[in-house]
């Protein structure tokens, strides 16, 4: 029950938010940060019994933690089917931390309707928390749908200057794709009804399909596409920058934090578990594609002079390590782009916070007006410097510890492109050094008096470093909540053909 | 009571209440209580509807051959359920027209009883099995709406509108004529249970007037039901009709139209001739492709409503065409009665929105897409409504519009149209653009600081339809169940 518990608060706590506005215009935040505080706190107990479930793991080859179904729609076998094991777990609790982290980064930001900001903020969380528990193909698209909504409105209304065209293209490429991947599950689900006589959405019993080669081929690119774009990978990126740019702080931590993360999710969870074989024979391609990512992002990074679309380049560029992580598919990459997943989430919020408190505090966004920052706010500089760093891959902080097991993984797999993905660590270095130097250092060109972070910053700031050094220096805990969930899925699917190179 | 009367109670109690109503207005005109009593009117109906179709499910009558009352008439589960959509609609609008009616003045109660008569046609066509009810059904529909739309004495627009529609409706009425009477020759009956008869044992039947008749039918159809390449005059005359007949014409016209078309090929098969099928298809695309298309470049909310509708309409025909294979008959039929339903909901949430924010315009209807900037800030009720009805088109989930498009593309993958398909998402693609656009503009911080007043029967109305939509998109099962239990009955 604790997943739709969680969902329950987040939709409620939304409401409460919007209708609250009407007494004072302080309280939205207020709900806001209590919803998380309490979706946190129902979460928590999970994570012991996670605990337990490791221990008993080698007897018991169950993965999940919490598992329940109830009819939905009886005439296409459509149920509401919650499961959560480790994999899931993790990501939950990161969509709750960065929900608390984007409420609090954006504390004064919200000056017009802040109720109706604060309820899509918590209904994008709820909308976000239903894709990674979702087991039946049906939900899982009827959540992927849902959290765009509010995500649209808040770029659409409360975003920058190019909002419209921004929020426009953000909703049309995921739209589209969607529409795509809807289209791919209801293939899949009415052959597999036609060849066993019943038809269902539940993604164990899709697992089972015995489809013709040709067939799933097919419809794993219409999974593909959706969730690659959603990533973004390479030729599907473009809206990325737009919307990253244009919203406002708390939903460019959202996007980049955790929207991003639904498509390797997707990828990791459905594509390859799915249609192993089909995943096998583009497995080249898909990693080829992360390795542009990884090059083209970082060049692009580097080139921008608007520092959160720096940022939002530089995402695109870290996804790619997740999307030749989850191809050269063996357990080592596999666990390496999780990793990846959850420290990108950390750190590339933290700098889309500094971007906004800058933007907030100099009305701009371009790298070329800053310089010099780091002597009226030395508070704001030494943040933006650690999460840099960690971006970069400094080796200690959470970043380094996915792309080196991305790598090691991906050498056994695929020697050249993990050589051809390693540049990216480079690259990283490049853009993210030239950017700091950029902002915060060199000649000052405000003599403004501007405020440095505060209490309040820091306290958002403050758990995302330590959670960074934490994954970065011992990310045991987390290999060992994620591991059973992924040897699962792996060995679904290698027992269904073996992979190359799969290390077992 | 006589199993023929009992069939026939939607029709005796809905004339019973025109009739009435006639005599109500004569003697005492009061706009409150004709209202009133015609609301009252179609809510009996359509409780006697309902119970009706609960009853004749639970009593599996709902074959064609039972549920024939004389050859004229034919009250099965289908039929029920499109006059209860019918009565439902009209219903939705009877409430939503109150205000809007009430403070345009003057005499305005005979457009209550044009509004029973254009649904009592509805019902008629939903319910025909015979060319000469599906005749009656046309002209009592069409009529009614002519005068509906002309209905404003004062406004130009309203005046071309109703003379285009006269036109080209009269012109689509003669083509269809045409075409029954081809098929007439062909056949020699005019019952779609005897037509169905012969087509099956009689291969002697000679094809090419089955074929010229049907293509003339069909074509006089698509006039009504606005598909393209014979939409000219939707949006001409959407935009000039007030608000409530436009609502009126989207939803009980087409659906009552496409109700009748559909039970046709249905049962007469018409499935087996290639090239209806691939006029069908043309039809589709054309719809699909032009409507979202033209819908782009309007900036009247009523035009992109219009071009909307069309594109809808074509979506609809995925479902018409994918009823061609036997074994998917009954989901298409399930399709389509379940996308019709979410179109009927979303399509009067939406011109009932353009009603209430028409109210108080009282020489025009309030449809300028910059007279909605803002609106979020100014009525953020109203706002809401309407972005759940934009969504809605659009077909995002929590709407009914998501369940509706579902079952299209559901009936499509079962049919393996691969081609409409891929229409079918290009075109979801563009109606994404405008309709998002208007949400953005009711977003939008303006300097329009006009106060739109949003009077009590139709906010109320609005927002129980609203409440309907958004139950229908979050738990549909009961509305499939029985839906799917009629579509199993049907083949």
């Amino acid at each position: 029950m604790t997943v739709i518990a969680i969902m329950v608060v987040l939709f409620l706590g939304g409401i409460i938010a919007w209708l609250s506005e009407a007494w004072n215009k302080d309280w939205p935040k207020w709900v806001a940060v209590g919803t998380c505080v309490i979706a946190g706190v129902v979460l928590l107990p999970l994570v012991y019994q996670a605990d337990s479930l490791i221990a008993f793991s080698d007897a018991d080859s169950s993965t999940w933690i919490e598992l329940y179904e109830y009819p939905w729609i009886p005439r296409f076998g459509i149920h509401i089917l919650f499961g959560l094991d480790g994999l899931s777990l993790l990501m939950v609790g990161l969509t709750i931390f960065l929900g608390f982290v984007a409420v609090v980064s954006s504390w004064d930001e919200i000056e017009k309707s802040p109720g109706f900001f604060q309820f899509n903020i918590l209904w994008t969380l709820a909308g976000v928390v239903g894709v990674f528990t979702s087991l039946d193909m049906f939900l899982f698209f009827f959540f992927w749908e849902v959290m765009l909504i509010p995500m649209y409105l808040l770029i659409a209304i409360w975003g920058h200057e190019n909002r419209s065209y921004a929020s426009m293209k953000f909703f049309l490429f995921t739209q589209l794709s969607g529409l795509v991947m809807l289209i791919a599950i209801l293939v899949l689900v009415i052959l597999n009804g036609a060849d066993s006589g019943v038809l269902t959405f539940n993604y164990f019993e899709l697992m089972k399909h015995q489809l013709s080669p040709d067939v799933s081929y097919w419809i794993m690119w219409g999974f593909f596409v959706a969730f690659v774009v959603k990533l973004p990978g390479f030729p599907f990126h473009s809206w990325l920058p737009d919307a990253h740019t244009q919203a406002p702080t708390a939903a460019s931590v959202l996007l980049a934090g955790i929207l991003l993360k639904t498509g390797a999710y997707g990828l990791l969870r459905f594509t390859i578990p799915l249609f192993p074989e089909a995943a096998l024979q583009i497995a080249n391609i898909a990693m080829t594609l992360g390795v542009i990512g990884i090059i083209y992002g970082a060049m692009l990074a580097f080139a921008q002079t608007d520092f959160k679309r720096l940022v939002a380049y530089s995402s695109i560029s870290h996804m790619g390590f997740v999307l030749v992580g989850l191809y050269a598919w063996n357990e080592l990459s596999i666990q390496g782009s999780v990793i990846q997943m959850v420290a990108h989430g950390l750190s590339t919020a933290a700098l889309f916070m500094t971007a906004g408190a800058i933007q907030h505090r100099l009305h701009t966004r371009d790298t070329r007006d800053m310089g010099g920052l780091w002597h009226d706010m030395p508070r704001m500089g030494a943040v933006a410097m650690f999460f840099m760093v960690a971006s970069l891959g400094m080796p200690g902080l959470g970043n380094f510890v996915g792309e080196i097991l991305v790598l090691f993984g991906t050498f056994k797999v695929n020697p050249p492109i993990a050589v051809a993905a390693s540049i990216g660590l480079i690259t990283g270095a490049v853009y993210a050094l030239i950017a700091m130097q950029r902002v915060f250092q060199g000649e000052r060109k405000l003599t403004r008096n501007l405020r440095d972070f505060g209490v309040r910053e820091m306290t958002a700031m403050i758990p995302l470093m330590i959670l960074l050094i934490f994954l970065g220096v011992y990310p045991q805990p987390i290999f060992d909540l994620i591991s059973p969930a992924l040897s699962n899925l792996y060995s679904t699917s290698v027992n269904q053909i073996p992979w190359v190179g799969g290390l077992k | 009571m006589n199993l023929d009367v009992y069939l026939l109670l939607p029709l005796i109690s809905l004339s019973t209440v025109i009739l009435t109503l006639m005599m109500l207005i004569a003697f005492c005109r009061n706009l409150s209580l004709t209202c009133a009593f015609s609301s009252i009117g179609l809510m009996v109906t359509l409780l006697l509807i309902c119970a009706m179709a609960i009853d004749i499910q639970a009593a599996q009558t709902a074959s064609l051959v039972d549920a024939l009352v004389t050859p004229l008439i034919i009250v099965d589960a289908y039929a029920l359920f499109f006059s209860g959509l019918m009565v439902f609609s009209s219903l939705c609008i009877c409430l939503l027209s109150f205000n809007y009616h009430r403070a345009r003045g003057e005499h305005q109660d005979e457009f209550y009883l044009l509004l029973l008569l254009a649904t009592l046609g509805g019902v008629v066509l939903s319910q025909a099995a015979h060319f000469a009810m599906f005749i009656l059904g046309l002209e009592l529909l069409g009529v009614s709406i002519y005068a509906m739309i002309s209905y404003p004495r004062a406004g130009r627009f309203s005046l071309e509108a109703a003379l285009k529609y006269l036109i080209l409706s009269g012109v689509s009425s003669a083509i269809i004529l045409f075409g029954i009477a081809l098929l007439y020759a062909a056949f020699g009956t005019l019952s779609f249970a005897e037509m169905a008869v012969l087509q099956r044992e009689n291969s002697e039947l000679d094809a090419l007037y089955i074929l010229a008749g049907s293509a003339m039918l069909l074509s006089g159809l698509a006039f009504k039901l606005s598909l393209a390449p014979f939409h000219m005059w939707t949006p001409d005359v959407y935009e000039g009709a007030p608000a409530p007949v436009t609502t009126l014409l989207a939803t009980v016209s087409k659906g009552a139209i496409f109700a009748v078309l559909f039970r046709f090929f249905l049962s007469v098969d018409n499935y087996q001739y290639e090239t209806i099928l691939d006029g069908l298809f043309l039809l589709a695309v054309a719809s699909i492709i032009f409507g979202n298309l033209l819908a782009l470049a309007q900036s009247s909310i009523k035009r992109m409503l219009a071009y909307s509708s069309i594109a809808h309409l074509g979506y609809l025909l995925v479902a018409f065409i994918a009823a061609d294979s036997v074994g998917g008959r009954a989901l298409a039929i399930e399709a389509s009665a379940i996308f019709l339903l979410a179109y009927f909901l979303t399509t009067i949430g939406a011109f009932g929105v353009v009603t209430v924010m028409s109210t108080e315009a009282s020489d025009h209807d309030v449809d300028r897409l910059d007279e909605y900037e803002g609106l979020f800030w100014r009525r953020p009720m109203l706002a809401t409504v309407f972005s759940v009805m934009l969504l809605s088109l659009a077909g995002i989930p929590l709407t009914a519009g998501f369940i509706g498009k579902f079952y299209i593309v559901v009936s499509g993958v079962d049919a393996e149209l691969w081609s409409l398909l891929v229409i079918v998402v290009i075109g979801s693609g563009i109606g994404i653009f405008y309709y998002l656009r208007t949400i953005f503009a009711m977003t939008k911080r303006t300097m329009v600081t006009s106060v739109v007043h949003v009077p009590q029967t139709a906010g109320w109305t609005l927002a129980a339809v609203t409440l309907l939509l958004l139950v229908f998109g979050i738990y549909p099962t009961p509305v499939i169940e029985w839906v799917s239990r009629m579509a199993q009955a049907m083949t």
